[in-house]
């Protein structure tokens, strides 16, 4: 197998890999606003509940998460789980990736000084003004390197959708290493990653910077 | 009619009363200063009448409006939400860190709330801001954000954002205590002149000789009540009660 049809192989697993990236973040970002919501909610039932949802996403790994999305519905239920392979998988990595989100977020939201409220409060905008002009952006601000840390361990993360036998890059790099018995499918996808993971830290980059102009 | 009314005001932090028994009322073009040992209740004073803090019994009303009050039971209802968006109209209130925002630059800082919360018009209210920031000598740092400006400078444009909402009555709590002294001198000439023109202000302040000069009004504040009240020559020059005479006696010799 030449080097270019490895490449073209392994090129739709690489557009798997991206689905996965970029669905996660897509569920994963707003899911972790509500998680944060909830954490922080004066509500102390809600409260424990997203306490013990975070703690359990922390707590355990992602690729056995990932096992019991896909599973659990057959084993616990009997309900036949053919085609759901892909939706397993995003819901498992949304779920996991929401918990963390929400604790950044949340750590976010609490670092913000109490005046910011009073003064905002005392000039008359409403709570929901208050939170979408001045203290989310700035809390964007605060959390953007956290967010960063996340999504560049996301890129590399999507990697565990092979333990559900999806055919992202690093399954299909893995199939045709052993059955050509080279070493190159591993080379090309571990470029792959870098290059994915080099476009994150140009964006998030740029996203720091065009919020570099206050303090 | 006053222009606020307040009666009879308690607050506690749990075990802690830190307001006992207060009651202040303040007409129109009244400059009144309050001043006390830390600690002594005069920051929750204001934190009650701006709507910070609930009170725990009394009265507050604005322009004859009641905000807060006793139901039968004694227990304390406020306003509705619509009455208490108009009450909020009018007042403003200057904190002793500014509290500006700092993603918003100057002018922004001091237009954002006019045209979100009052729906005015964006260039009648840009018109009306960079006459106030002429007028305060900041014009040149309109396009600042406020970590390039000075506290002085910060704590000026924290008394325009406040004025920008044409409030009836203007608080301040401690404006100047953390800004070095020759920045002290540039905020407390701005309240001079406020108070020259007749603006209604409620002034925390430990700057006796300011307070003394621009107050028609002075409250001596301690433990929680009005320890002494009346016109600086009173208060100030000559206390009569002896907490008074302590706390000034401190001042003066410190
Ligand atoms: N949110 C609060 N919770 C508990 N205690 C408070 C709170 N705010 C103020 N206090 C207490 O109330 C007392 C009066 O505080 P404050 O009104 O800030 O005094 P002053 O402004 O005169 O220095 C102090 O003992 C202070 O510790
Ligand atoms: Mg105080």
């Amino acid at each position: 197998m030449s080097f270019f049809t490895m490449l073209e192989t392994m090129s739709s697993g690489m557009l798997k890999t991206c689905a996965i990236f970029f669905l996660t973040l897509l569920f994963s970002l707003p899911l972790g606003f509500l998680v944060s919501f909830g954490r922080m909610s004066k509500n102390p039932i809600l409260r424990n509940i997203v306490k013990v949802y975070i703690s359990i996403m922390r707590g355990t790994p992602l690729m056995l998460q990932l096992l019991v999305w896909y599973f659990g519905p057959f084993y616990l239920f009997q309900i036949p789980i053919r085609g759901y392979r892909f939706t397993a998988i995003i819901l498992g990595f949304a779920f996991n990736y929401a918990a963390y989100f929400g604790e950044i977020f949340r750590a976010g939201i609490e670092s913000m000084p109490q005046g910011q409220y009073e003064a905002a409060k005392v000039l008359g905008y409403t709570k929901v003004q208050t939170f979408f002009r001045i203290i989310l952006p700035q809390v964007v601000k605060r959390i953007l390197p956290a967010v960063t840390n996340e999504v560049i361990t996301l890129v590399k993360d999507t990697s565990l959708a092979f333990s559900l036998a999806y055919q992202e890059v690093f399954s299909i790099a893995k199939q045709i290493s052993s059955s050509q018995t080279s070493f190159m499918p591993f080379l090309i996808a571990g470029v792959f990653y870098y290059i994915m993971n080099y476009a994150v830290a140009f964006a998030m980059e740029r996203m720091e910077k065009s919020m570099s102009y206050y303090r | 009619m006053n222009l606020l009314e307040m009666k009879n005001i308690r607050k506690s932090f749990g075990e802690l009363s830190v307001i006992r028994d207060i009651s202040l009322s303040v007409t129109r073009g009244e400059v009144v200063s309050i001043i006390g040992p830390s600690g002594s209740g005069k920051s929750t004073l204001l934190r009650c009448a701006t709507f910070l803090e609930t009170i725990d019994s009394g009265f507050i009303s604005y322009m004859g409006q009641v905000a807060a009050q006793e139901d039968a039971t004694g227990a304390i209802t406020y306003c509705t939400h619509e009455e208490m968006k108009k009450i909020h109209g009018y007042f403003g209130l200057v904190f002793q860190n500014f509290n500006l925002f700092p993603h918003y630059s100057v002018l922004k800082n001091i237009m954002d709330a006019p045209i979100v919360v009052q729906g005015r018009q964006k260039s009648e209210v840009r018109e009306e801001a960079m006459a106030l920031l002429e007028k305060m000598g900041l014009a040149d740092k309109a396009d600042f954000y406020p970590y390039q400006l000075s506290g002085g400078q910060q704590q000026r444009v924290s008394i325009v954002r406040a004025l920008a909402m044409n409030p009836e009555i203007l608080f301040f709590d401690e404006p100047t205590s953390a800004l070095d002294p020759e920045l002290t001198i540039e905020v407390l000439k701005v309240i001079r002149q406020l108070a020259e023109e007749h603006m209604t202000m409620v002034i925390v302040t430990h700057e006796m000789q300011f307070a003394a000069a621009v107050s028609d009004r002075v409250i001596f504040m301690d433990g929680g009540i009005i320890v002494e009240e009346g016109s600086p020559e009173q208060v100030i020059s000559n206390p009569e009660k002896a907490r008074t005479r302590q706390f000034l006696d401190m001042y003066n010799n410190r």
